[in-house]
């Protein structure tokens, strides 16, 4: 019999907010255990919680773009359970009226273009960090995590394979990244995906049992623990079992799933409006003013980069995908740069300079004008390709002033005429093995002894002049 | 000069004429306290030498004072939080807490110059009509020893009665601030949910709580709520003053004008009388005293009006269904974590919780959690605590329309003057049903006051309850004040606790 | 409404509290009895009635996102039944 894997996403995302979602503790990642907290965030009794403006903005302009309905009258539950991670033993989230609800999502997954309904969209408060402390046999609460503001991102069950999976969140944190009300950072958690998997004969249209699995902080984790989870299923329902509705842990080292003790399986978190929060309404001007100030998102961007500048496509897939990196190609041509040569720089460069250093686009330092600047020093004919490069690279980590870098390193480059015609003639006749060689035919010499004027002239050397003047003197 | 005869307002401008010094007040009151508090058990924590170094750094100020209670000793009740000093809740769970900072309230009075004399006795958690559930042992009634002075705010109410400060601050959240001052024979108001910030109040029912005053009489609760009320960013319930926001003409409020308000003119003000609430179960002498008040009212110009009330008998279940859900998740956070009381001898993470709730906290608030628990619990919700805020929307349009019909209402407080002592604790719901006449105030979030109105045989005090529209505590206050004006009920002090 | 042990069992478990055998007993009685006052409740009715929640029309009630200090640690831990010098502390909770 063949299967289906049928897929359902959790995903929860750290806005990029300043403070914390219900008082004024910065959201700053890091800091000492426990230096980022308060009475309102660690639940000290009287303490009150008022709602963070920037988080329902976030919230609103994540749910516009993930083309969601947005709740005009919105409000927060409280859940209820107990935890050492949540030190009010509730948690502040949206049941009955989530903020957002019925979006879609296009995506481009290797079957082809797919739709993913968003089910809905709430806020809601993080939990704290416990750290298990083997030493005194104790865990360590941290609630610098409490309070930090989320959105929790619910689809429905649309897809069928781990890649619509990856495909549908590299969109998901594109587009989260473009509206800048997220960094997506999964490595630091500000990305976490719950993963709902059930599988069902090809074919049928009823949903089979599913589990959840919890802890997935990659793309890989997601796409292995979907291969390892939709299998085991298979198994066990091939060898006449049944799958059990429950929570399971990934592990990463053991590339496997493992069952969470059933006891927290059975929940009943007793929601009810939270008191101590007023509903929230949102006027007409107020979603019009965030559709009005929505930025063009990275779909928009890859159409008009073809069309406008001719780029190849996949450069422009590369450039649209990251917002920063896409500001930085924009301010580039808006700078004069020509689009080709900008992307260029981009795709070859900058790319690899930035996955030398493990670095996100939006963490760099080299800003659009030096490179400008370069480039037109490039085809301006003051420095040549290669000795750019080098430039490049000095200025990168800092930033810096290209001119000033290549006065004081004398990098130049040598366009005089007589200059490269001297330092040929030298060459030719420290090498007359090379000269004999390639006048018996073998081209091979020629790079050699163009590779020897350019050592002598430090690289500095415009290789089309030398090529002429070697070959000229060579042809004599 | 007799201090203890003076109302907090009168000592208030004595102090500023210089007539009385504020250490002189503080000592008088410090006095009273360890000569009572034993008997009456009202105060848990007593700051004595606090209230007198702060007495004697304020001293100086006290000729150029605007707040009209500046240097007046008064006390707080243990559930409002004090930046190190303890702050129980009555409770065991909370051993010795200290907050990390002070309520809004406390701030708020500190700015007025207030000297507080420490923090008070009450019903655990304010969970309870007698103040008898508290870890630290009942609180009893000044009027009569062996009988309860209520509650929660017990602690305030016999305080303030028994002349051991001027005037406390209570929290009502079903009647807890207008039941205790009707036993003692004190005013006490709640205020109209939202003008008195919750910031620093150790939440009970959330939509509910309300901080307010408890004085020797209606001028005195005036003047303390001028201090207490007002807009709080920190609590996102507050209101705004002089608010506007909603209908554009909706009322409004003006924050710190009650005193300047108290004219005692009357006339023609439209008093309700609920005919429901002088049915059955009522005391023949409270009905009395409370049918009573109507007459000096109409003596004053007031006109009185019957109508019915029909709701009456739907606002207990409602309360404490929505109450004690609210209260389950709010005291899931006493688990021995983070700050108060841990238990012993546990193993493992889920027998911390449960052993040091189990052991923490008294019969009365584990029965209002499960009760909570259950009315959110997965299958019920519906039939009880969405009923419930379906039946708090009725009881508030029944308010709603009465309020058409006249400018408060009058009503008892409590269908009884004072239980004995242990009476109540054996039958729960039986105490519960002695809060009818409160509770549907706070499911409305009105404003709502208790003066004392009369004695029984045994010489109990009655309480007449006046209930207003939002923002109605001016003409609440102004009618309290017009009838203290005609009675000396407010004037009487007791003589229990007193040295023989 | 009938509340029996095994009802009250799941509610004590639910909140973190423990009954003993008589305790329960009698816990269960008194919940049977204020339950089955709560249907009262069931006489009124509620057909099409908005649940209250909230009883001021208040709504949008927001902060700016502006940073400010944060409570001192050492005050923070300083109330805790168990801790150290930078965290909270119970027993084992995560593998």
């Amino acid at each position: 019999m063949t299967w289906e894997t049928v897929i359902g996403l959790e995903t929860h995302v750290e806005l990029a907010t300043k403070t914390k979602i219900f008082c004024a503790c910065t959201t700053a990642f890091g800091g000492g255990p426990n230096t980022h907290c308060c009475p309102v965030c660690t639940g000290m009794p009287g303490a009150l919680p008022v709602l963070n403006k920037k988080v329902l903005e976030f919230a609103v302009k994540a749910g516009l773009a993930l083309g969601c309905s947005i709740t005009r009258y919105s409000k927060f539950d409280r859940k209820n359970y107990f935890y050492p991670d949540l030190p009010k033993a509730y948690q502040i989230s949206q049941l009955s009226l989530p903020i957002a609800r019925d979006g879609k999502v296009d995506i481009r997954a290797a079957a082809g273009p797919r739709t993913v309904h968003i089910h809905e969209l709430h806020m809601e408060e993080d939990a704290g960090k416990l750290v298990h402390d083997p030493w005194l046999d104790q865990t360590r609460a941290d609630y610098n995590r409490c309070g930090v503001p989320l959105i929790e991102i619910v689809t429905e069950p649309d897809f069928r394979s781990a890649d619509e999976v990856v495909a549908y969140l590299g969109k998901l944190k594109e587009t989260l990244q473009y509206l800048g009300v997220s960094d997506c950072k999964m490595q630091e958690g500000s990305l976490r995906c719950d993963v709902n998997l059930s599988v069902r004969p090809m074919g049928s249209t009823e949903l089979g049992t599913r589990t959840e699995m919890k802890n997935l902080n990659s793309f890989k984790a997601i796409t292995r623990a979907i291969g390892y989870e939709a299998k085991r299923q298979i198994e066990l329902i091939e060898a006449g079992r049944r799958v059990i509705q429950e929570t399971r842990r990934w592990d990463e080292n053991k590339d496997a799933t493992y069952a969470m003790r059933s006891k927290e399986n059975a929940q009943d978190y007793r929601y009810f409006p939270e008191p101590d929060l007023p509903p929230i309404e949102l006027p007409e001007e107020y979603l019009a003013g965030l559709r009005a100030a929505q930025p063009e998102l990275a779909e928009a961007k890859r159409t008009r980069y073809q069309t406008d500048y001719g780029l190849p496509e996949y450069d422009c897939q590369m450039i649209a995908s990251d917002s920063a990196l896409a500001r930085f190609f924009e301010t580039l041509v808006e700078l004069g740069t020509p689009p080709k040569q900008g992307a260029n720089w981009i795709m070859g460069e900058v790319l690899g300079a930035l996955a030398a250093r493990s670095m996100e686009p939006k963490d760099m330092k080299l800003t659009p004008p030096t490179l400008a600047r370069l480039i037109a020093l490039v085809s301006g004919g003051s420095l040549n390709r290669n000795t750019a490069v080098k430039v490049f690279e000095a200025v990168f980590d800092a930033d810096g002033d290209v001119d000033a870098y290549v006065k004081e390193h004398g990098l130049e480059q040598v366009n005089d005429g007589k200059v490269v015609r001297d330092a040929c003639a030298r060459a030719l006749a420290a090498n007359p093995r090379s000269v004999e060689d390639y006048r018996s035919g073998k081209e091979k010499a020629f790079g050699f002894l163009v590779g020897q004027v350019m050592r002598e002239l430090k690289g500095r050397a415009n290789p089309k002049t030398v090529n002429t003047a070697l070959r000229e003197l060579l042809e004599q | 000069m007799e201090l203890r005869e003076l109302t907090a307002l009168e000592l208030g401008a004595a102090i500023k004429k210089g007539e009385v010094s504020m250490a002189e007040a503080a000592q008088a009151a410090l006095d009273r306290i360890s000569a009572q508090a034993g008997v009456l058990n009202s105060f848990i924590t007593v700051t004595g030498q606090q209230a007198l170094d702060r007495a004697a750094r304020l001293q100086a100020g006290a000729r150029d004072a605007q707040s009209p209670l500046y240097g007046v000793p008064m006390a707080i009740k243990d559930n409002i939080c004090t930046r190190g000093v303890k702050t129980s809740c009555a409770s065991k769970i909370l051993g010795d807490f200290e907050p990390l900072y002070d309520a809004a309230v406390v701030e708020r009075l500190a700015g007025a110059g207030a000297v507080s004399l420490g923090k008070l006795n009450m019903d655990e958690f304010a969970m309870g009509s007698t103040s008898e559930t508290s870890f630290y042992g009942p609180v009893k009634n000044p009027w009569d020893l062996e009988r309860v002075p209520g509650g929660s705010s017990g602690g305030a109410a016999a305080a303030v009665a028994a002349g051991m400060g001027w005037y406390a601050i209570g929290s009502d959240t079903g009647g807890s601030i207008r039941q205790p001052a009707s036993y003692c024979g004190v005013t006490g108001i709640k205020p109209t949910y939202g003008t008195v910030s919750r910031y620093g109040l150790i939440a009970y029912a959330s939509s509910l709580d309300q901080i307010g005053p408890l004085c020797r009489d209606a001028a005195d609760c005036a003047a303390v709520l001028d201090v207490l009320m007002g807009h709080d960013r920190r609590d996102a319930t507050s209101l705004p003053g002089r608010y506007s926001d909603w209908s554009g003409s909706g009322p409004r409020m003006d924050y710190g004008r009650l005193l300047e308000g108290l004219t005692g003119d009357i006339r023609g003000m439209k008093i309700g009388l609920p005919e429901d609430c002088f049915g059955d179960g009522l005391d023949g002498a409270v009905r009395t005293a409370v049918l009573a008040v109507s007459d000096v009212l109409e003596g004053r110009g007031a006109e009185i009006v019957p109508l019915p009330f029909p709701v009456l008998e739907y606002a207990v279940p409602t309360y404490y269904i929505i109450a004690a859900a609210e209260a389950s998740s709010n005291l899931s956070r006493f688990d021995g974590v983070k700050y108060g009381w841990r238990a012993d001898g546990y193993e493992g993470l889920a027998d911390l919780y449960r052993k040091t709730r189990t052991q923490g906290f008294g019969p009365e608030v584990k029965r209002r959690i499960l009760l909570g628990t259950f009315v959110l619990s997965s299958g019920y919700y519906d039939a009880y605590y969405k009923k419930a805020l379906q039946a708090k929307a009725v009881i508030k349009s029944a308010f709603d329309r009465v309020f058409r019909q006249c400018d408060m209402l009058l009503t008892p407080v409590a269908p009884t003057t004072a239980p004995r002592l242990g009476e109540s604790l054996d039958d729960p719901l039986q105490m519960y049903l002695g809060d009818i006449y409160t509770v549907s105030v706070n499911l409305a979030g009105l404003p709502a006051l208790s003066m004392p109105c009369g004695f029984d045989r045994r010489g109990l005090p009655i309480g007449a309850q006046l209930i207003g529209p939002h923002f109605g505590e001016g003409a609440l206050l102004n009618t309290a004040h017009a009838f203290q004006l005609d009675t000396d009920y407010h004037r009487r002090t007791p003589k229990g606790g007193d040295p023989a | 409404m009938n509340i029996d042990t095994e009802m009250v069992d799941y509610i004590a478990e639910l909140s973190r509290l423990e009954l003993q055998a008589g305790e329960k007993q009698a816990m269960t009685a008194e919940l049977e009895r204020i339950i089955a006052y709560m249907d009262v409740l069931n006489r009124l009715d509620t057909q099409g009635v908005e649940p209250m929640s909230h009883v001021f029309p208040v709504k949008n009630v927001l902060r700016e996102d502006t940073v400010a200090a944060s409570q001192d640690r050492d005050e923070l831990l300083a109330g805790s039944p168990a801790g150290d010098k930078e965290a909270f502390l119970v027993p084992k909770a995560v593998e």
